[in-house]
């Protein structure tokens, strides 16, 4: 008798215990917005990532100041993917397993194709602020991802956009430096320009960077009679290109992206220099959320913030704002960041339905009385 | 036809600046058998001292001939100077030695050379102000020709006969033929075979010199690495027609042009080396010399 008294206490006890630390767990449950920040924070791309880490940071202490989202804390966990997808498809593993709501991330555009796939499976977002490979959003394969940075393939876009559209040619000579970063982008231009059928690709063709003449390749722009010619590639090569055609008397439009939109172009190739186009990145330095962002980061880290650092603030803060709308749910969130325009550090900025930043990434120059100027 | 006559003369612009720098190649090469792999940084030495010189003077309000006249004859010395000492620094003392040895010094003084000036100087881009004033006779031409691409076509003809006839014709020529074929015999007949291969530095570095401010007057543009790029050009242009021929260096370097000139022109510019490349390994098949030049005797 006296046992079954001393089980009865122990059962009640035991009941109790049960209930007070399922009680408490799901208290914290309710309070705490897990977000993943996934990206390489080690290894020789560290500096890549690491500003992603501190954007996102600044902008959750930011929210939990005031009391967190929708009155929940967020809380961030930070995982390393060194920037390789092996070890990305890991991370991802581990974040579902923590219960991330979503993911700012990942930096690298390899980790961040290994992880999508985990992440889609538990209906997971993913923002990123540096993957900028084309097919990351238009392949369609990934509603689950979005970006705070243009494609690389943005560049070309807008030229053969402002080609076609602004400035009304249809004979384009499409001229590239052979390197990656050239070549990619003239190959860009030239596919859009095809695709577009309005204009007519003249000449497609590759210069040798450092060479002392170019005026073979350049009779044959005058042969072509191009109205214009997108280049691909950086300064020293274009100035030549330019000075020669203005030299000839040529006065074919010359449009190329942010390998050339350099002040140093300017100088080297003078007066020939005005009226080139140039696309190249927006100019952010006086967007007041930019500039409060930096100012955050000076104060708490002591230094001027790292490689899209921007990006990632703007990805932080328009993913939080995300969540405040739409709760926690997949859902909701990615609904309301398809739905509601946030002023973030990179402008004004919703996406659309690939997942691609509207209103984000580039704008064209224009060479005027020897300063780059935005053309609105 | 028109178009046929464009590529031809930026054949020839092309072809006149790679001779310009092939005959300081081919000279050395002609008298110590040494590839002289610095040679491109010279000619970078000499549009840098060029273009500060030509800064100054132009702040000091002279008009662009007296600049491009005096900014030459300073560059020309400067860059002689450099060339004599890198002979007496890093050539002489191992011109006994393999011929490997003197090579690879070669590389290295060229790899010196250009890291000094990006660490004195800048790594970046400099604008090069267009010192050859515009000739309003070359407007009558049938073809466009910019007064730059005249006075590196005649420089380079100029610079070719003269050193043509100091060869052929004079005391130190003779010397030097001599002490191309046999450097001991040479000595034992009283030649200083010392003295002609620092004057062989001498007259070599200063024709880099001028070819840099020429060149870089036509381009608009220096910095610390055209010596390389352009360099390598004219040892090609140097081998191709016959390397320690001087007429050999400048039909090679007009062969060059043209077939990248042309290649460009009328198939695609994106093979421009690869044209290049294939001439000189056509050539070198069927003439291994060079287009002029001799046939190697090996003495038994």
């Amino acid at each position: 008798m006296k046992s079954l008294y001393v089980k009865t206490i122990m059962v009640v006890l035991i009941v109790c215990l049960v209930a007070v630390t399922g009680f408490t767990a799901g208290q914290r449950d309710e309070a705490v917005i897990r977000i993943g920040v996934a990206g390489a924070h080690s290894g020789d791309l560290a500096s890549y990532g690491l500003p992603t880490v501190n954007a996102a940071e600044l902008v959750a202490e930011m929210y939990n100041a005031e009391g967190g989202i929708n009155g929940a804390r967020v809380q961030l966990i930070v995982e390393d993917d060194v920037c390789q997808p092996e070890v990305a498809a890991n991370i991802a593993a581990k974040l579902v397993g923590d219960g991330v709501v979503a993911v700012i991330g990942h930096i690298c555009s390899g980790a961040t194709f290994a992880a999508l796939g985990t992440y889609l499976d538990s209906d997971i977002l993913a923002i990123s602020p540096s993957a900028t490979a084309p097919d990351l959003t238009q392949s369609g394969e990934y509603p689950n991802f979005f970006r705070t940075i243009a494609s690389d393939d943005a560049q070309a876009r807008m030229q053969v956009d402002f080609a076609l559209d602004t400035l009304n040619v249809r004979r384009i000579a499409v001229l590239h430096d052979r390197g990656d970063y050239g070549r990619g982008l003239a190959e860009n231009a030239r596919d859009f320009i095809q695709a577009d059928g309005r204009g007519q690709v003249v000449v497609f063709d590759g210069v040798t960077p450092g060479a002392v003449d170019y005026s073979a390749i350049i009779a044959r722009i005058e042969q072509s009679n191009a109205d214009a010619v997108i280049y691909g590639g950086y300064h020293p090569e274009a100035s030549r290109i330019v000075g020669q055609m203005r030299d000839r008397g040529m006065q074919t439009l010359f449009i190329s992206g942010d390998g050339v939109k350099d002040d140093t172009f300017i100088q080297t190739a003078g007066p020939a220099s005005e009226g080139v186009y140039a696309t190249g990145p927006m100019d952010l330095s006086g967007n007041p959320v930019a500039m409060d962002a930096a100012r955050r980061h000076r104060e708490k880290y002591g230094e001027d913030p790292g490689p899209f650092f921007l990006e990632a603030y703007a990805a932080a803060l328009a993913l939080f704002n995300a969540i405040e709308i739409g709760g926690t749910d997949y859902d909701g969130i990615a609904n309301a960041l398809r739905n509601n325009t946030v002023d973030t550090s990179v402008g004004p900025i919703r996406f659309d339905r690939r997942g691609d930043a509207e209103g984000v990434g580039f704008a064209v120059y224009q060479v005027q009385n020897g300063v780059y100027v935005e053309l609105r | 036809m028109n178009y046929f006559l464009g590529l031809f003369v930026s054949g020839l612009t092309r072809g006149s600046i790679y001779a310009l720098l092939a005959l300081g190649y081919t000279m050395v090469y002609g008298i110590i058998e040494l590839i002289n792999f610095a040679h491109g940084e010279i000619y970078m030495i000499g549009a840098f001292t060029a273009l500060i010189l030509a800064s100054v003077l132009s702040i000091a309000g002279l008009d662009a001939l007296s600049i491009l006249v005096i900014a030459s004859l300073v560059a020309m010395i400067y860059s002689a100077a450099y060339g004599y000492t890198m002979e007496k620094i890093a050539y002489k003392p191992v011109r006994h030695s393999q011929r490997l040895s003197a090579l690879i010094s070669a590389i290295g003084m060229s790899l010196f050379l250009q890291n000094y000036v990006r660490l004195a100087q800048t790594s970046n881009f400099l604008p090069f102000p267009a010192l050859i004033p515009r000739f309003t006779f070359l407007d009558l031409l049938p073809f466009r020709a910019s007064s730059a691409q005249f006075v590196i076509f005649v420089t380079t003809a100029v610079v070719m006969i003269l050193l043509t006839f100091l060869i052929k014709f004079t005391r130190i020529g003779k010397s030097m033929r001599a002490a191309s074929q046999d450097k001991t015999m040479a000595m034992l007949l009283g030649v200083n075979v010392n003295r002609v291969i620092s004057v062989t530095f001498l007259i070599g570095s200063a024709t880099a010199a001028l070819g840099g401010v020429l060149i870089s007057s036509f381009t608009g543009q220096i910095n610390f690495f055209i010596g390389f790029m352009a360099g390598i050009k004219a040892f090609v242009a140097a081998v191709l027609g016959g390397i320690g021929s001087i007429p050999g260096a400048v039909l090679g370097s007009f062969v060059l042009g043209w077939t990248e000139s042309f290649g460009a022109g009328y198939i695609s510019s994106d093979y421009e080396d690869v044209f290049a490349f294939a001439i000189l390994v056509l050539i070198l098949i069927f003439k291994p010399s060079g287009l002029l030049g001799r046939p190697e005797n090996k003495k038994v």
